[in-house]
């Protein structure tokens, strides 16, 4: 819903809110999450999303870049983003502190498919960053845990450091979701797995491959890996989702610049049914 | 729609007061204009701004501007220009963010009023507009500025007479007649032009050229349904039998000129099924990645937005501009460019068009104007690069 001054987003996708920061919290180096509050209206459904989608962040004078939410679906206290410093936009955000303000138009894209998960087990698999745009939905199946089977969290990092949101294990763990966690190089102190993602979803013991569900988001190679290790498992391609990554400029499939095959991934995805992307997923420059 | 009735004979000069009535409605007129030593799109005041007794002779990689042998004022096909740049121009800005003392105000692009009349719209033309109607407003977001040029647009059509070697809308199943999508249709015959009526608004701004044509010619009259007394060549009536059959033998004559072809019986699904054909290598090698075949396609959309700001970085616009998939950073994501050489580029451009589009849109995303073959500096030519493409699969 908007006030009868704005247009919806399908009227004018350009549409930019001023938001403010509200918090922010270094995750790691050059990785912090922001809690970003709407300055133009207040309504209690301005922040609704579905987990996956993205908003499109603002510096004026630098630029757009595409950002997942990273926050509980559930909330409606601010949009929150876990960004990591790539390029000028992120350097520039990056600059910026509490009660600065930014540019902000979205939710955009398609999301997990919560509907379809929906009784079934599911099997999260996330590397680094992809840990964020996962993160939505973690509390999603937390939040309705009874209506969800057994639920693993396979999340894979170059070294510890690199796993985000250490404090909520626990909490995750307490809800009966199976949180994994690997590295691919063990720094001091670490005493858990060693090794890429992949061969921790291949020791996973599926009670029933044909009513479970793989869901991940990391590097496009770690995907790619992870989808192959699933099918291995007897996961139907139908039941594997991947979050994709390309260049986002409007976000709306009217621009041309994300397209892979046929699909424009900011408005057909970035959440995209493994099936239908797979023919072009390993394509060289596609 | 208005109730189909025969074609109106409108006498040669007759068309000045045609423009006069748009203008007088708050259309700006744009029309075929010879410029640049090419037939372009312009705004128009005047009749004699159209291409009288010019044509353009087109080949794969060749343009030429030539004198015909008759006055015809529509005797040419396409030029490098199409009518995207009314509804989708290159340059627009989207945004404008102001720097307050409470923080950035982000302030919409205002609402765009600009009435465009377009006069000379040939039948692949309006098929590309149906398509970039698809791309812009049937999806589920809109472009708001094409959305509000197109709404208030106003459509002339003039059906082909004749075609360039570089046409192929027959395959595309895009003309050379103009079937829908426009207000007014004409074809042009040698003392006038048969005048359709495709819409509503068409018949409303028909009705009152026609009135001001009477009032002009002092007394001439307008045929009414059930009697047809024109004297003179100089009046509006309804087309006679004679001038009907010159029409459509001027039409056949666009028809039976169109020589090229592209086989779509097994489009989409062809290209995307054969990413990895040695083709794309061959093409890419020969294709200068230039952007000329996007820039002169009357249905590529692609777009990038640019940062314009002020030097004390107050004020700063969002300004969008016609991009093209074969620009080596159009691709680029996270510090390196996903297609990094021609041949993929050209495969991403191909494939769009003739195949990834009918799943996007619903529709194939050429019309068989031919303008990427003619436009093209090395001459590459689009039904050709299928028909290898076809070929050397194997089955």
């Amino acid at each position: 819903m908007t006030t009868s001054s704005q247009p919806t987003l399908r009227e004018n996708p350009w549409f930019t809110h001023t938001v403010r920061i509200a918090d922010l919290i270094e995750e790691t180096e050059g990785v912090a999450t922001y809690q970003l509050v709407m300055t133009d209206g207040n309504s209690s459904s301005m922040y609704e999303f579905v987990p996956g989608q993205f908003n499109m962040l603002y510096l004026p004078g630098v630029g757009e870049s595409a950002i997942s939410m990273s926050g509980d679906p559930d909330r409606n206290d601010g949009w929150i983003h876990t960004v990591r410093v790539a390029g000028n936009v992120t350097k520039t955000l990056a600059r910026l502190q509490r009660g600065d303000t930014l540019g902000l138009r979205g939710p955009f894209g398609a999301g997990w498919p919560v509907s379809e998960l929906v009784r079934k087990d599911v099997i999260i698999v996330a590397g680094g960053l992809g840990m964020a745009p996962l993160r939505p939905l973690v509390y999603y199946l937390m939040n309705h845990r009874e209506q969800f089977g057994k639920i693993w969290l396979i999340l894979g990092a170059r070294t510890s450091d690199g796993l985000l949101y250490p404090s909520e294990y626990a909490a995750w763990r307490k809800r009966d979701i199976e949180v994994i966690l690997t590295v691919d190089r063990a720094t001091a102190g670490w005493n858990g797995h060693v090794g890429v993602v992949t061969q921790l979803i291949d020791r996973l013991q599926l009670s029933r491959p044909e009513q479970s569900h793989l869901v991940t988001c990391g590097p496009e190679v770690m995907m790619k890996y992870a989808a192959m290790s699933g099918l291995r498992l007897g996961i139907d391609a139908e039941r594997i989702w991947v979050s994709m990554e390309r260049n986002m400029q409007c976000a709306a499939g009217l621009c041309g610049h994300c397209q892979l095959g046929p699909e424009f991934i900011c408005k057909d995805g970035p959440v995209v049914r493994y099936d239908r992307i797979r023919p072009y997923l390993f394509v060289e420059q596609l | 729609m208005a109730t189909p009735i025969s074609p109106l004979f409108i006498p040669k000069p007759h068309l000045q007061l045609l423009l006069n009535e748009l203008r007088h409605r708050g259309y700006s007129v744009v029309g075929p204009t010879v410029d640049q030593e090419a037939i372009v799109y312009g705004e128009i005041q005047s009749i004699e701004q159209l291409p009288q007794g010019w044509t353009d002779e087109q080949a794969p990689g060749h343009y030429r501007l030539k004198r015909r042998d008759d006055n015809a004022w529509f005797g040419f096909v396409v030029g490098p220009h199409s009518w995207k740049k009314y509804l989708f121009p290159p340059k627009t800005t989207l945004l404008t963010a102001e720097k307050t003392e409470s923080g950035w105000q982000f302030i919409p692009r205002s609402a765009d009023t600009t009435k465009f009349a377009l006069l000379g719209v040939r039948a692949c033309e309006l098929a590309a507009m149906r398509i970039q109607d698809q791309v812009f407003l049937n999806g589920p977001y809109q472009d708001p500025l094409y959305r509000e040029r197109r709404e208030h647009l106003f459509v002339i059509s003039v059906n082909c007479t004749q075609a360039a070697s570089t046409c192929f809308c027959t395959s595309m199943k895009t003309g050379p007649r103009c079937e829908n999508g426009f207000d007014l249709a004409l074809t042009e015959i040698d003392t006038g032009f048969l005048c359709e009526v495709g819409s509503e608004r068409g018949r409303e701004v028909l009705d009152a050229f026609v009135s001001l044509a009477r009032r002009a010619s002092e007394g001439s009259s307008v045929a009414s349904n059930s009697n047809n007394d024109c004297v003179t060549a100089n009046e509006i009536c309804f087309a006679t039998p004679e001038q009907l059959k010159s029409a459509e033998n001027a039409r056949q004559q666009a028809v039976d000129q169109i020589t090229r072809q592209m086989e779509t019986s097994d489009l989409p699904g062809l290209l995307l099924s054969n990413l990895d054909h040695p083709r794309w290598k061959e093409v890419g090698e020969r294709c200068l990645s230039c952007t000329n075949c996007t820039m002169v396609c009357p249905t590529c959309f692609c777009s990038s937005v640019t940062e314009v700001r002020d030097l004390n970085m107050d004020r700063v616009e969002r300004e969008r501009t016609w991009d093209s998939c074969f620009n080596p950073d159009f691709s680029y994501l996270g510090g390196s460019l996903v297609r990094n050489d021609t041949a993929s580029r050209y495969r991403q451009w191909l494939t769009h068009k003739l195949d990834g589009w009918h799943a996007q849109f619903g529709t194939s995303g050429c019309v068989g104007c031919g303008r990427c073959i003619t436009w093209c500096p090395v001459g590459i030519d689009i039904t050709e690069e299928v028909a290898a493409i076809r070929e050397e699969t194997s089955p």
